[in-house]
């Protein structure tokens, strides 16, 4: 190829690739720079009649009254209980599931592992007046606890599933020279099979606490002056007549932000057992 | 094989998931159960009194019920918008991001954080963009000239509903995206080289051997995304609450109001219920296909 041709291909290739993909991330990132823009903005700034780009004495007060008026702290410190909680609960719940599910054929197996991706899809509708009574009748109104049972209804069809097709991918020979070793059939599981499928159960342990920590619809129903998490406490901050947006943006920046950074931990993990089922077959 | 070794009548997988069974019952089917029963009863929670069975009472009001439609009208202009706009956004990323180029880790990364965006920050920036006195996407519209001035997008019933759709579109098409393009690195690349030898053109190979090879990760990640999306609630209810008046009612989101605010837990529940009945069809459709992939031992 002669080196003009490249040039001229070089050329194309900025208006029928970088061009169009720089403007599909702009787009992706374009709310969280205006939302980051915001929380440094004075609240009366907001108000000028001359519409700004960038404060003109970018400060942190939002981040500072955040905390010190509104109490962010404990919102952070209740929603850290419910997603640890609910992580831990989870995956002890769900790893001898899973790997019951990759490991063995037994009768009715289809059947559970249907079940348990039939009910990842029910709407939370279905399940949010029972669940409320319920809570009533046990006197779990207002605590962690009743978050952390209510998250469980969606983190374990999830993790059971994504857990299996990480079982899955660790070759079964490993399980048999572990048993000619002299393991017993728990500690196959616990010493051996377990270390090698780490990498996926911190990164299905992750994707809950992610979901746990970002869960709105269950925490405004079971949960209010007592246990408030941190979403309820944004929603709570529109609530009022005037919305505050500098404290409102500051708050959603601290919220999002962990989050995007636990995830690129575990990006590659979760993409991964996300797509093996949809591409295959 | 372990699996060849073991004994049909072998109690052990069934201890292993017995917690996971015994949890689900408790939290899931049994309130589910009770869902559909409450679904026939007259039940208000601050009238405890007149708590009783009315047979299909809450199904023939729905029938009748004018905002049950509008809900109705609305989750499925809800659910075409939403999935065209995500689908068509994300299948062109998936086709850039598909070619080999310097930044392509970087972009891939920074395509996926809508994604993972919490939908309630995802609702709170849009609201605040949206915003009728401050909102940048109306100081933007006025300064290009195509309006005259700011307009209230979620407190217009003609605008609110579209508006979300818009978020939702951002927060969801790098699913598809991620979907899409681990499918297009799924086609051997010896199908291209053979079909260039061929003389096809680039349009062709596109539709001749792009699309046909896509078709399974297509209907997968449709199925999963209508079933989602029908679904959803936190976004329309933090932007708007349902309104203005009933203009961005879904049933999820009518159902949710029927509960929360009215605790008027039977109607509410009949609601749930007629959306169940609707999502369960693509759900029957999607399980089908994935138990015959799990059954040659993929997933």
């Amino acid at each position: 190829m002669s080196k003009r041709k490249g040039k001229r291909r070089g050329r194309r290739r900025i208006l029928t690739l970088h061009l169009p993909l720089l403007l599909i991330v702009c787009f992706a990132l374009a709310p969280y720079l205006w939302t980051f823009i915001t929380s440094l903005t004075p609240e009366e700034d907001l108000y000028l009649s001359e519409f700004r780009y960038f404060p003109a004495n970018p400060t942190g007060t939002n981040y500072v009254r955040l905390f010190s008026r509104i109490d962010y702290g404990r919102n952070i410190l209740d929603s850290l209980i419910v997603a640890s909680c609910t992580m831990l609960l989870g995956l002890c719940i769900t790893v001898p599931a899973s790997y019951s599910f990759s490991r063995f054929r037994f009768k009715g197996r289809t059947a559970l592992l249907a079940q348990f991706l039939v009910i990842n899809m029910f709407p939370v509708v279905l399940l949010l007046v029972p669940l409320f009574i319920l809570m009533r009748i046990l006197g779990l109104m207002d605590t962690h606890l009743s978050l952390i049972i209510a998250y469980s209804t969606f983190t374990i069809p999830f993790s059971t599933w994504m857990l299996t097709g990480f079982f899955n991918a660790i070759p079964r020979e490993l399980d048999e020279a572990a048993q000619i070793d002299g393991c017993n059939r728990f500690t196959t599981l616990l010493r051996v099979v377990l270390p090698v499928a780490l990498p996926g159960i911190s990164a299905t342990g992750i994707y809950v606490f992610i979901t746990a920590w970002n869960e709105f619809i269950y925490a405004a129903i079971l949960t209010g002056s007592n246990v408030r998490t941190i979403p309820i406490a944004l929603q709570n901050m529109i609530g009022e007549f005037k919305i505050a947006w500098g404290l409102l943006t500051a708050g959603g920046v601290v919220s999002a932000v962990p989050v995007i950074v636990l995830f690129f931990f575990i990006q590659r993990q979760l993409i991964h057992g996300m797509t093996a089922g949809a591409v295959k077959g | 094989m372990v699996a060849a070794k073991q004994n049909r009548s072998d109690l052990f997988p069934y201890l292993l998931l017995s917690p996971a069974l015994l949890i689900t019952i408790l939290v899931i089917f049994y309130p589910i159960l009770r869902t559909f029963t409450y679904s026939f009863m007259q039940y208000i929670l601050w009238k405890p009194g007149e708590i009783r069975f009315i047979g299909l009472g809450n199904y023939q009001k729905a029938l009748q019920d004018p905002v049950f439609w509008i809900s109705f009208k609305n989750t499925l202009i809800w659910i075409v918008g939403v999935i065209s706009l995500q689908l068509s956004l994300g299948f062109g990323t998936a086709l850039l991001l598909n070619q080999n180029f310097f930044w392509r880790g970087i972009a891939r990364s920074l395509v996926l954080i809508p994604w993972v965006t919490p939908s309630v920050i995802t609702a709170l920036m849009w609201r605040w963009m949206y915003d009728g006195n401050r909102g940048i996407i109306n100081d933007l519209l006025v300064r290009l000239g195509i309006l005259s001035s700011y307009f209230p997008w979620l407190a217009s019933d003609k605008t609110a509903l579209y508006a979300i759709i818009l978020a939702l579109m951002w927060q969801g098409f790098p699913f598809f995206a991620i979907m899409i393009l681990a499918g297009l690195q799924a086609i051997p690349d010896t199908l291209y080289e053979a079909a260039e030898v061929d003389g096809a053109s680039t349009w062709q190979k596109f539709t001749r051997i792009t699309l046909p090879m896509l078709v399974p990760v297509l209907f997968t990640s449709l199925m999963l995304r209508i079933i989602w999306v029908a679904n959803s609630l936190d976004i329309i209810y933090i932007m708007t609450g349902g309104g203005p008046g009933y203009a961005t009612h879904t049933l999820p989101v009518y159902s949710y109001i029927r509960a929360y605010k009215g605790m008027d837990f039977g109607y509410a529940s009949t609601i749930a219920v007629v959306l169940t009945l609707l999502v369960t069809l693509f759900v029957a459709m999607y399980l089908r296909r994935v138990l015959r992939m799990e059954d040659r031992g993929g997933v």
